[in-house]
């Protein structure tokens, strides 16, 4: 395999936007190419995340006509990634796959989703779909309802009361909306309380609004390259050192879902191929779509013991300067989660962090970075671990 | 013209909505109807399978026949309480979503109405059991015993 590099990565304002997902993605991808100091024609395939441009804007599809708006050549195949949440980081590290074993030397990943114009139970629906729709969806399960059962399980397992706990699930929320308020992309950039969380509407017990990621639009582009043709393009190189990914079922056939043995799956190989463990990574953006997910990831991730992770937030253990710097780009939490790029956003704020190009967010001298994204209920993760 | 061929469309009444019209185990709805909450036992490899399943993942084969769920005893892995829910199941909210552990398979579904929100306790032993929804619709919850 030949070393992989990502030479550019760039991701839109993340909130509401009154485009197209079309519109979206072609923007963030030419801004890419450009920055890069490329044209169209360098793009030699164009491998684009998307899941709900079928039921939001009746558009299936979308890659060959982003591929044609964004000026592709046409021996430049595009197509379509659906991993549900975890789309994007299934996207790019196809293309590493594919650039590592010699078949292209340019890949434009990433991608795309337009939340905001479906309403609040319409988007509940649609993204329930990435549940099992044969047994789960007819018993109306959803997103936070399945967080909210792993939450539930978290505070019995450790015996840890189940108030205790949501005061520190709050404190996750306040970390991020405070790194949030520092990204000036993010979709929340207001710092919020602990207070704040206590107090907002049940959505799913245990979880109150605050608990959860909003819906959001956006688009995120990055270009994956070999390490030669990388170092001509910048001068900031960042090497995909170590990937994994790893697939499970239903809610009913997972061994225990405080675990989530796919990601422990996934980061082992990623870990391996990289030949790196936990203790050196030094930010991590992981898929914080709750704030009881982010303290299950830090755990399977191996930054923390089982049963440990919980007060990270709170000790500031998970803060710039803390143990590891988790979600400095205020994660889905606060930054947004438009499902379809939010991989691919997690990619450029690692990228932007290896490279010191992270302003009021920096961890100082961050070397190795590490990605984590989750698909529906814990059915996908895909990990990959990047370094300067 | 030829006679329109019937389709077997039993899945669509599971649930408070459901997006399956047809299965490879339709009859699942018809056990359902006797009362019956039934997974599905692989005849070479003797394991169980619920959701049931057609096709054996360990011994590539189909030769699967029907075990009655409704008869075993499971254990509340986790819960929640739904205070919004999907387009369409408005009318049910709020509903309590779990996960019974049976040893050989767990059950997702709904904790039943009649159980109060003080009484559920993660490990507490539960049975599934049949309930007829409005409009002719069917599904399965859990109860204590």
């Amino acid at each position: 395999m030949r070393k992989v590099a990502i030479a550019e990565a760039c991701m839109t304002r993340f909130g509401k936007h009154e485009k197209t997902s079309l519109e979206l993605f072609t923007e963030i991808g030419l801004t890419t190419i450009n920055r890069a100091g490329l044209y169209p024609r360098d793009i030699q395939a164009l491998f684009l995340g998307n899941c709900l441009g079928g039921f939001g804007e009746g558009q299936a599809h979308m890659a060959p006509f982003v591929h044609s708006a964004m000026g592709l050549p046409m021996s430049s195949p595009a197509m379509r990634f659906e991993c549900a949440c975890a789309t994007a980081t299934v996207a790019i590290r196809n293309a590493a796959l594919l650039v590592g074993a010699g078949v292209y030397d340019i890949v434009l990943a990433g991608g795309v989703e337009k939340t905001t114009n479906l309403s609040t139970s319409l988007a509940t629906r649609t993204f329930a779909m990435a549940s099992h729709a044969q047994y789960e969806t007819p018993v109306g399960i959803t997103f936070p309802g399945v967080f909210a059962m792993a939450a539930h399980m978290y505070a019995d397992k450790y015996n840890i009361p189940l108030i205790e706990l949501k005061k520190h699930m709050a404190e996750v929320a306040v970390k991020n909306h405070y790194y949030g308020s520092k990204n000036l992309k993010a979709h929340f950039q207001k710092e919020i309380t602990v207070n704040d969380v206590l107090s907002g509407i049940m959505v799913a017990d245990p979880l109150q609004l605050l608990d959860c990621c909003p819906f959001s639009d956006g688009a995120s582009a990055v270009l994956i390259t070999t390490e030669e043709k990388a170092k001509k393009i910048t001068k900031k190189p960042i090497y995909i050192a170590g990937m994994g990914q790893a697939s499970a079922g239903g809610l009913y056939v997972q061994q225990d879902i405080t675990k989530a043995m796919a990601r422990k799956t996934a980061s082992k190989q990623a870990y391996l191929e990289a030949g790196i463990k936990p203790s050196d990574i030094d930010v991590c953006e992981l898929h914080d779509c709750f704030t009881i997910a982010e303290i299950i990831a830090i755990e399977a991730l191996g930054f923390f013991k089982a049963g440990k992770g919980y007060d990270a937030a709170t000790k500031r253990h998970t803060y710039i300067g803390g143990k590891v710097a988790i979600n400095t780009s205020g994660g889905l939490k606060a930054k947004g989660h438009p499902i379809g790029a939010t991989g691919a956003a997690q990619v450029t704020e690692i990228v932007e962090q290896l490279r010191d190009e992270a302003g009021k967010r920096q961890v100082e001298g961050a070397k190795i970075g590490f990605v984590d994204t989750m698909g529906g209920d814990f059915g996908t993760v895909c990990n990959i671990i990047l370094t300067a | 013209m030829g006679k329109k061929k019937e389709i077997d469309d039993r899945f669509k009444k599971f649930g408070t909505k459901s997006f399956t019209l047809t299965s490879k185990v339709n009859d699942f709805i018809d056990y359902l109807e006797k009362e019956k909450v039934m997974g599905t036992k692989c005849k070479d490899c003797n394991i169980n399978f619920f959701p049931p399943r057609a096709d054996c993942a360990s011994c590539l084969k189909s030769d699967l026949e029907w075990f009655d769920a409704t008869n075993d005893t499971g254990e509340l892995v986790t819960f929640s309480k739904m205070k919004y829910g999907p387009i369409g199941f408005e009318k049910d909210l709020p509903y309590t979503i779990a996960l019974v552990d049976f040893g050989d398979y767990k059950i997702f579904g709904r904790i039943g109405k009649n159980i109060a929100d003080k009484d559920i306790q993660i490990g507490m032993k539960m049975k599934v059991k049949v309930n007829k929804l409005d409009n002719d619709r069917i599904n399965y919850i859990f109860e204590k015993i």
